[in-house]
């Protein structure tokens, strides 16, 4: 271990010598029980180089107010319950590193926008499931012989392997300026989801999906905005993959 | 062992979700469609009309009503704005529909604003196609300086 002299001596030592930092979150509270009105809130807190926002977020529920309401169940990405609006961009707490967003500044935490607020950054995420059931997410064959495998070549499963990452966290519906106008919209990620089957060489029930699609709240509604494509915390081309399924009508219709 | 076939899981038409009831058609598609389409066309119409209108010949100096009179006694340059009129009206009136549809919340204003636009596109657009067609070039008592050069002498 090196000491060197000019170190002030701190109470707590850095954890492992990684940097630490001031930071204020800025978060929008509301509790159903008593506001009537969401209200910011701020915290500062003392966080380290290696801290993301789930982390200041977890520091202020355990050790400040117990009643900060947030979803999050794996903390690594994967599970996609911690999509909020940090800074004013959806994205997932557990991947948004605090030493990458500006510090001078409160950093903003909001819930999601576009779908109830049901407590804190918890929203009512039944109609943005509803969209993504409405679109059969669901492997569709005719017959139902077990009795063989039903192959595919890596090329075919290269068409819709990047729809196949999608966790729906709902990042990119909600970021979308249609679907806060229009809850019937049914979102970037319902059309992410059907891109998965449509585009599935194993699956036949391309033919539902994309007339479902082409409803007046389907893939027309699409003003190619791309907020969903930067939402997106796995790096989805949604608004490519939109674009995909517009296409796959266009030129089975036209 | 016979494969017994099992009918798709949800059929589309189940009655489960109202608001896919509402008009199976393609209308947005072609909407959609027409937009891409009319877009590129009027690239071409209206810089087109620009380059010759401003900068062909004597450029903008050559503006004036004979000018404008001489283009439409020919039917290509009466083809070419009609064109350009109904094209340019439709895609814009489309655009601002579906801001219409994107933006008015409340049913019946957004059915007053798409009452609003539709009218005005179709005033303007029964209108232009009138002067386009009926134009006069040689109006009787007009001075003879400002009249295309084939208008008869008084
Ligand atoms: S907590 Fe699972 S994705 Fe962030």
């Amino acid at each position: 271990m090196t000491v060197t002299t000019e170190a002030p001596v701190k109470e707590t030592p850095d954890a492992g010598g990684v940097p630490s930092f001031q930071v204020t979150m800025r978060l929008r509270r509301f509790n159903p029980e008593s506001d009537t009105e969401p209200r910011w809130e701020d915290h500062t807190l003392t966080m380290h180089g290696t801290d993301r926002v789930l982390d200041a977020l977890h520091k202020i529920k355990w050790e400040i107010d117990g009643s900060l309401t947030f979803r999050r169940s794996c903390a690594h990405g994967i599970c996609g319950s911690d999509a909020m609006r940090i800074n004013g961009r959806n994205r997932l707490a557990c991947k948004t590193l605090l030493k990458d967003l500006p510090l001078d500044k409160p950093i903003s935490v909001e819930p999601i926008k576009g779908l109830a607020v049901m407590k804190d950054l918890v929203v009512d995420m039944e109609p943005f499931y509803a969209a993504y059931k409405s679109i059969m997410p669901f492997l569709i064959t005719t017959g139902n012989d077990p009795s063989r495998e039903r192959r595919q070549s890596p090329e075919e499963r290269e068409r819709f392997d990047d729809t196949t990452k999608c966790i729906l966290c709902a990042a990119c519906t909600t970021s979308c300026p249609v679907y806060w106008s229009d809850g019937q919209y049914f979102g970037p990620q319902a059309i992410v989801g059907a891109h998965r089957f449509i585009f599935d060489s194993r699956d036949e029930g391309a033919e539902e999906r994309l007339e479902i699609l082409n409803d007046r709240e389907g893939v027309w509604r699409c003003r190619t905005t791309f907020n969903c494509t930067d939402a997106c915390p796995r790096g989805i081309e949604v608004t490519k993959a939109i674009q995909e399924v517009k296409q796959a009508l266009l030129f089975r219709r036209v | 062992m016979a494969a017994t076939t099992i009918a798709a899981p949800r059929s589309p038409r189940s009655p489960r979700s109202p608001r896919r009831m509402r008009g199976r058609t393609n209308t947005e598609l072609y909407a959609w469609l027409f937009m891409r389409v009319s877009g590129v066309l009027l690239m071409v119409l209206v810089f087109g009309h620009l380059f010759v209108n401003l900068m062909v010949g004597e450029g903008i100096n050559a503006l004036d009503f004979a000018f404008v009179a001489g283009k439409w006694a020919d039917p290509f340059w009466q083809v070419w704005d009609l064109l350009m009129l109904w094209l340019a009206m439709i895609h814009g009136s489309n655009g601002l529909r579906t801001i219409i549809n994107d933006y008015a919340e409340r049913d019946q204003l957004r059915m007053w604003l798409k009452v609003g636009l539709y009218t005005a596109a179709a005033i303007t657009i029964v209108l232009g196609t009138l002067v386009i067609f009926t134009f006069d070039p040689c109006p009787a008592d007009a001075a003879a300086e400002l009249l295309p050069s084939f208008c008869p002498a008084p």
